[in-house]
């Protein structure tokens, strides 16, 4: 039991930190421009198989570093040319674009990659045991991956109080027209909050291409969740954000760690067990098929509840 | 088929006599248009795709319902798409098992009481807010309902889906459905009844209330309407005709399996809405028998059919938001001016830079997936009834400078057009 509650938490607190570099990116874009960007996932897949790219001619270190940057030039693109233009019709059309450039993302991946999954692997200098722990070992990439969003979360912390940029773009959070009267350029800001929120994304493909795997669906299978994630923590803080990535990380490990079915819980608290065959389906479901769902009811539980979410202090 | 009467409400309430032409006549034209249609067309590939046109007309209606009139963005409409369908599914199932009297012309009933049910089940919480929040809600509630349906493997009936036979359901006046006519003209039944009454719901207070939720729900409270209340009917209705759809889809296919509520079903639905011009009634008519045509024509030719429509998609989003229908209406002042013949030379100039431009954009998304997918011996590709050596440099050349002209041609074009358009319109005057 000890086993499946430690690695359960530090698998948990591996996955949570990687879905906060997705969604402390997307919050971000959300709270300052009030675009929730439905292709930011397909921004990590894009890194992803660009470092996989790159990793095929010069090695995974390189990949590390030029393909964030390239999926945050990207990225900056995207907004320069295509959201900028569709802001005029409002935050729902900006929605339908970002939905349509998911499409055409996921097809494009297609097109240039092809449809079965890469084998881009875990690079051979992290690929060892970090420690022993009752009779399991923890992987050195996982650490690593860690460390990389650690160091991600401290850097952009650091940015965001310390700096006079980060005084800026939280100005821009809240008071885009005062800013821009105080001669700022709100929309170049914009422009960058977005190409950096894309090349953090990318980050987290080129970290987690090798654990999740690079294969087409990658982008759908983290995407939703991420959504999730902002919305429980509270659309556009990075605060909320960050509780809420490792409170779905944890709860996601511990579920499918879990193998008991709602039979076996409900008999456990004394319920006997249902003959009837249509309710049969639900009885031999177990935990760990429940896990997938379980982000989804969770917000809508919130949203219904407190619809600010974990954090927020604002409704859309 | 309905847009100029839903123009001239005054006029037509002010002459009665006209006005009954005026109104109906375009419904009895429709009606003649979906009746004839079969024996218009006698290709034998005509009548499935008309089948499968007219299934999305009545979900694409249903879905800008919400979207057009009401506001709400869904990501999530298929939902109630699918779920109407694999009850619809299921009864017909019972019909012919349990014998159960139910004969296939009402069996779109069942969806769509189906889609109702679920409608008003999930509305509930669906419908507190607008906006980016209900689109996500919405997301959330398809997520949910994919995912679920990995679990209740009973009701979805797993990968393999549901599986049903219309040709052993009890009979109804002796209407047999074997061929794929005879389910034409019960879809065309369908489709008339159901965009009829979508229409006529659209012209009902809670409808118009609706417009003015979507507008400015801070006024339509003053005026003393409670904007969730408002929201919710309208997901309701618009969950019983997306049901209807699903029904209409198990009755044609006699199949269903989750993906048909998947979030690609979802995307389609927005797709058509989109593209044919949400801010019209016929918009998503026409979005849906151009994305079928659209869909069924690409993939004979092209297995990367999904990025061109992605693309036109995005294009539609860029630079027409207002879509096909919208585009069209923008021209009818024009039209009575007498003034279209001044747009005819930019227009004209426009479509051939423009087709230049695809040409080769076309080309090259070809040529890339020739090389990923296509095995190494194979050296030439068919391309515009040319053959093609893909793996020399000059096609590759060839068709990236016509992609370059083609841009930079839309780009030196496209204020010309913008010009000549208000110069027709008298928005500016002439030089």
């Amino acid at each position: 039991m000890g086993q499946i509650i430690f690695f359960s938490l530090l698998n948990g607190l591996v996955f949570g930190m990687l879905l906060f570099m997705l969604s402390s990116g997307l919050t971000l874009i959300f709270g300052m421009m009030g675009v929730l960007n439905f292709a930011h996932a397909s921004f990590y897949m894009l890194g992803a198989y660009i470092a996989y790219t790159i990793g095929l001619k010069v090695g995974f270190w390189p990949g590390l570093v030029v393909a964030p940057l390239v999926v945050g030039v990207l990225g900056a693109a995207v907004e320069r040319y295509g959201l900028r233009r569709v802001h005029r019709f409002g935050h729902i059309a900006e929605l339908i674009f970002t939905f349509g450039l998911a499409i055409v993302i996921g097809e494009v991946v297609q097109l240039i990659w092809g449809r079965p999954a890469k084998s881009y692997d875990v690079p051979a200098a992290l690929d060892f045991a970090l420690f022993r722990v009752f009779g399991s070992s923890f992987p050195a990439y996982k650490g690593f991956m860690l460390l990389v969003s650690v160091v991600m979360f401290v850097f952009i912390f650091a940015i965001l109080t310390r700096t006079r940029a980060g005084l800026i773009i939280q100005a821009s959070l809240t008071h885009p027209g005062m800013v821009a009267m105080l001669g700022h350029n709100v929309p170049r800001v914009f422009m960058i909050v977005f190409g950096i929120g894309c090349g953090l994304a990318g980050l987290a493909g080129v970290i987690a291409g090798p654990v999740l795997g690079t294969f087409p669906g990658m982008a759908e299978v983290l995407g939703s969740v991420v959504f999730v994630v902002i919305v429980i923590g509270g659309l556009g803080s990075l605060g909320g954000a960050f509780v809420a990535s490792l409170l779905i990380g944890i709860l996601q490990t511990f579920a499918v760690a879990l193998n008991v079915s709602v039979g076996n819980v409900l008999m456990a608290l004394g319920v006997p067990a249902s003959a009837s065959a249509s309710l049969h389906d639900m009885w031999k479901v177990t935990v760990a098929q429940v896990a997938p769902i379980m982000p989804y009811l969770l917000l809508i539980l919130v949203l219904i509840v407190r619809p600010t979410g974990l954090f927020g202090t604002r409704e859309t | 088929m309905s847009t100029p009467a839903a123009a001239r409400p005054l006029a037509a309430a002010a002459a009665p006599r006209a006005g009954v032409v005026r109104r109906y006549g375009l419904w009895l034209v429709g009606a003649a248009v979906l009746v004839a249609l079969p024996h218009v067309i006698r290709a034998g590939v005509a009548v499935p795709i008309m089948n499968q046109m007219g299934i999305a007309i009545v979900f694409a209606l249903a879905f800008n319902m919400l979207f057009g009139q009401g506001g709400m963005l869904s990501f999530g409409h298929a939902v109630y798409f699918g779920l109407g369908g694999f009850l619809a599914a299921h009864a017909l199932n019972l019909a012919v098992r349990n014998g159960l009297y139910l004969p296939v012309p009402l069996v779109p009933l069942v969806g769509g009481l189906g889609g109702l049910l679920f409608a008003a089940l999930f509305g509930t919480f669906s419908t507190m807010r607008a906006g980016t929040v209900f689109a996500m809600i919405s997301l959330g509630v398809a997520e949910l309902m994919a995912s679920s349906a990995l679990i209740f493997d009973r009701f979805f009936g797993g990968e393999e889906g549901i599986s049903t036979n219309r040709a052993k359901a009890p009979l109804l006046l002796g209407l047999q459905f074997t061929h794929d006519r005879q389910v034409y003209y019960l879809i065309a039944f369908w489709v008339f009844v159901a965009a009829l009454a979508m229409y006529a719901f659209s012209r009902t207070p809670v409808g118009r209330m609706a417009n003015a939720v979507r507008d400015n729900p801070e006024r339509a409270e003053f005026v003393g309407y409670s904007q969730r209340w408002v929201r919710y009917v309208c997901f309701c209705a618009s969950g019983f005709f997306a049901g209807i759809a699903g029904g209409l889809f198990a009755v044609n296919y006699e199949i269903l399996n989750a993906e048909n509520m998947g979030l690609g079903a979802s995307g389609a639905v927005l797709f058509m809405a989109f593209i044919g011009g949400a801010g019209h009634f016929v918009g998503p008519i026409v979005g849906a028998i151009v994305y079928t045509f659209l869909q069924s024509m690409l993939s004979d030719y092209t297995s990367v059919w999904l990025l061109y429509l992605g693309l036109l998609f995005l294009t539609t989003v860029l630079f027409v938001p207002m879509g096909l229908v919208g585009v069209f209406m923008l021209h009818v002042p024009v039209w009575r001016s007498h003034r279209v013949g001044r747009l005819l030379g930019p227009y004209l100039l426009a479509a051939l830079v423009g087709l230049v431009a695809v040409v080769g954009a076309i080309g090259l998304l070809e040529m890339i997936h020739f090389v990923v997918y296509a095995d190494t011996t194979q050296m030439t590709k068919r391309l515009f009834w040319v053959t093609v050596p893909v793996r020399t440099v000059w096609p590759w050349l060839a068709f990236g400078a016509l992609t370059v002209a083609g841009g930079l041609g839309l780009r030196w074009v496209a204020p010309r057009v913008v010009t000549a358009f208000a110069e027709a319109s008298g928005l500016v005057s002439a030089r």
